[in-house]
């Protein structure tokens, strides 16, 4: 059928711009960076950053618990509002997505800094600066900032099309209002969850936007020391191989969690 | 909505947008801190009209922003129509890749086009490969799965008979897709089309790893301003394109909802969290 050859133009895009690059990190990786030789060098020498791996790992998933916990009642309230609202407030959560990530991080930084708007209105009241900024804090504020909409959108397409007349049938059967989240909204939002965590997840543990701008020399996280090995340092072999290192454990943590939210609720999403 | 959710819902939007705010604020303000209003002023825009760098880095940002956005767009829909008749595996490998630069963190998207650019450019024996061809590459090839996933759905929900009615009825394959087939999937090309565009507008992550001294974007060029304070006809810039967008939702919006007055989502919403879903199509 001719309908197939459509297809041809972006499956040579495809084999050269994502399956090649691939390849072209893993040969970096395992290639020694001034003879061009096979070396393990690059692998092993990854056992320096494992702190600061584990450190963003541990950011990301304290961020992606604080986007859940925040985000969840969000998309609870837009999916409990008036059909015609909901659109507007869906359109408010995503507006401040498309817009400049950088500046709004600026923007953080003259509220959280020592001389920044939330000490200066303590100031008013009397108490001295406190420490808001180069922090784990700032960077996980940072983080939570600016991938909470990615939480919020899936759990809200979730809650939004669970049939009503489930929650009905629960209540009919003598359910509370506690009894009916706890057993019918919140488990039929799993696969919602799953799918905000890893969306809030994977940008987080891999940024060095953020914590350059709200970090400080102790909050280095994975993504700077790749970005200065390809921007500073000029170690693209060894930036290869932390990279690679990055992409596989983020595809296993994702497998982990699709099997984890299981088939059949996938299906039920579309 | 009971009380307790409509308060974290305000509190949450007030979070949201407590840093727009005050990129607002500062376009107006005669000192260049952020954290501290002078005067009212309307000077920086009037340097931002009359700024020689930041616009042409927009304009910069714009070229490439509609240009790969087409181009995905194009490459996308047909794409979309031609994974349809795969076979099962075949297909559900297609979508596999397809998804890899969505899973991906950017910046190993980044890294690794980067590096196949220097290896391409050790191949041809040219040192400076990095520039507008190698953004422009970066930026289709990241636009196109949100084309291609943003399609695929009104190809799947298509009647395939409606084709072959066209076919029977004299129609060339090329125009039973202009006069038939494109009717029923256009909707999804809009929504590929304005989400790689801004997308691609909106990129610093990937273009960082892939751009050369010759042709930089706007938001290269913000963050190459790390160190020093920024030049409050930024933040100007930035209230500008803020209410340029916010008045075209607002039209889009009321377009939209004279459109159909059935309740749906609008397709953007849905294509943004889609990445995953979309072997199962």
């Amino acid at each position: 059928m001719r309908v197939r050859g459509l297809a041809s133009p972006y499956l040579a895009w495809m084999s050269i711009f994502i399956i090649l690059p691939l390849c072209a990190v893993v040969y970096y990786a395992f290639t020694d960076s001034v003879t061009g030789e096979f070396t393990l060098r690059n692998i092993v020498s990854i056992g320096n950053y494992w702190p600061i791996l584990i450190k963003s790992i541990w950011l990301a998933l304290v961020s992606s618990l604080i986007c859940l916990i925040l985000g969840y009642p969000v998309a609870l309230a837009i999916a409990r509002a008036k059909q015609s609202r909901q659109r507007f407030l869906i359109l408010l959560v995503m507006l401040p997505m498309s817009m400049s990530f950088l500046l709004r991080t600026i923007a953080w930084v003259s509220l959280l800094e020592d001389t920044g708007i939330i000490n200066n209105i303590l100031g008013k009241f009397g108490i001295s600066p406190l420490p808001l900024i180069r922090n784990n804090g700032a960077v996980v504020l940072g983080m939570v900032y600016n991938y909470l909409p990615y939480m919020i959108l899936p759990v809200y397409t979730v809650l939004s099309h669970i049939d009503p007349s489930l929650i009905e049938a629960a209540k009919d059967l003598g359910c509370n209002r506690t009894q009916v989240f706890l057993k019918v909204i919140l488990p039929l939002s799993v696969s919602g969850i799953i799918s905000g965590v890893s969306m809030v997840f994977v940008p987080a543990v891999s940024t060095f936007y953020i914590s350059k701008k709200l970090g400080g020399s102790g909050t280095t996280m994975i993504g700077d020391v790749i970005e200065s090995q390809f921007k500073t340092a000029y170690n693209p072999n060894l930036g290869a191989a932390i990279s690679l290192v990055l992409m596989v454990m983020v595809f296993i943590c994702i497998g982990l969690m699709e099997r984890f939210s299981g088939s059949e609720e996938r299906e039920a999403l579309m | 909505m009971s009380r307790a959710l409509k308060i974290i819902l305000i509190v949450v939007l007030f979070f949201l947008y407590l840093p727009i705010i005050l990129l607002i604020a500062g376009s107006f303000n005669t000192g260049t801190d952020l954290a501290v209003f002078k005067e009212f002023t309307f000077s920086n825009y009037g340097a931002l009209f009359r700024d020689r760098t930041l616009i042409p880095l927009l304009l910069n940002s714009l070229i490439v922003a509609v240009l790969s956005s087409v181009i995905a767009t194009a490459l996308g829909t047909a794409a979309a129509l031609g994974i349809r008749s795969f076979g099962k595996r075949f297909r559900s490998a297609v979508m596999t890749v397809t998804n890899i630069p969505m899973t991906n963190p950017d910046i190993v998207t980044g890294v690794s086009l980067s590096l196949l650019f220097v290896l391409g450019g050790k191949l041809f024996d040219r040192s400076n490969v990095l520039g507008f061809t190698t953004l422009l590459l970066a930026h289709i090839t990241f636009n196109l799965p949100y084309t291609i996933l943003s399609v695929m759905p009104r190809v799947t929900n298509m009647d395939p008979s409606l084709r072959e009615a066209a076919m029977d009825l004299g129609c060339t394959p090329v125009q039973a897709f202009f006069k038939v087939v494109i009717h029923e999937i256009l909707p999804g090309i809009v929504s590929g089309l304005l989400i790689a565009f801004t997308m691609s507008l909106d990129d610093f992550v990937i273009s960082y790893f892939v751009y050369g001294p010759s042709f930089a974007t706007l938001p290269i060029e913000i963050y190459s301003y790390t160190k020093k304070p920024l030049p409050p006809k930024i933040y100007a810039l930035f209230t500008l394109l803020f209410a340029m967008l916010l008045a075209v939702l607002i039209v889009m919006n009321i377009v939209s909802g004279r459109a159909d007055k059935r309740p749906r989502r609008s397709n953007i919403t849905q294509l943004v969290f889609r990445r995953k879903d979309v072997e199962k199509t």
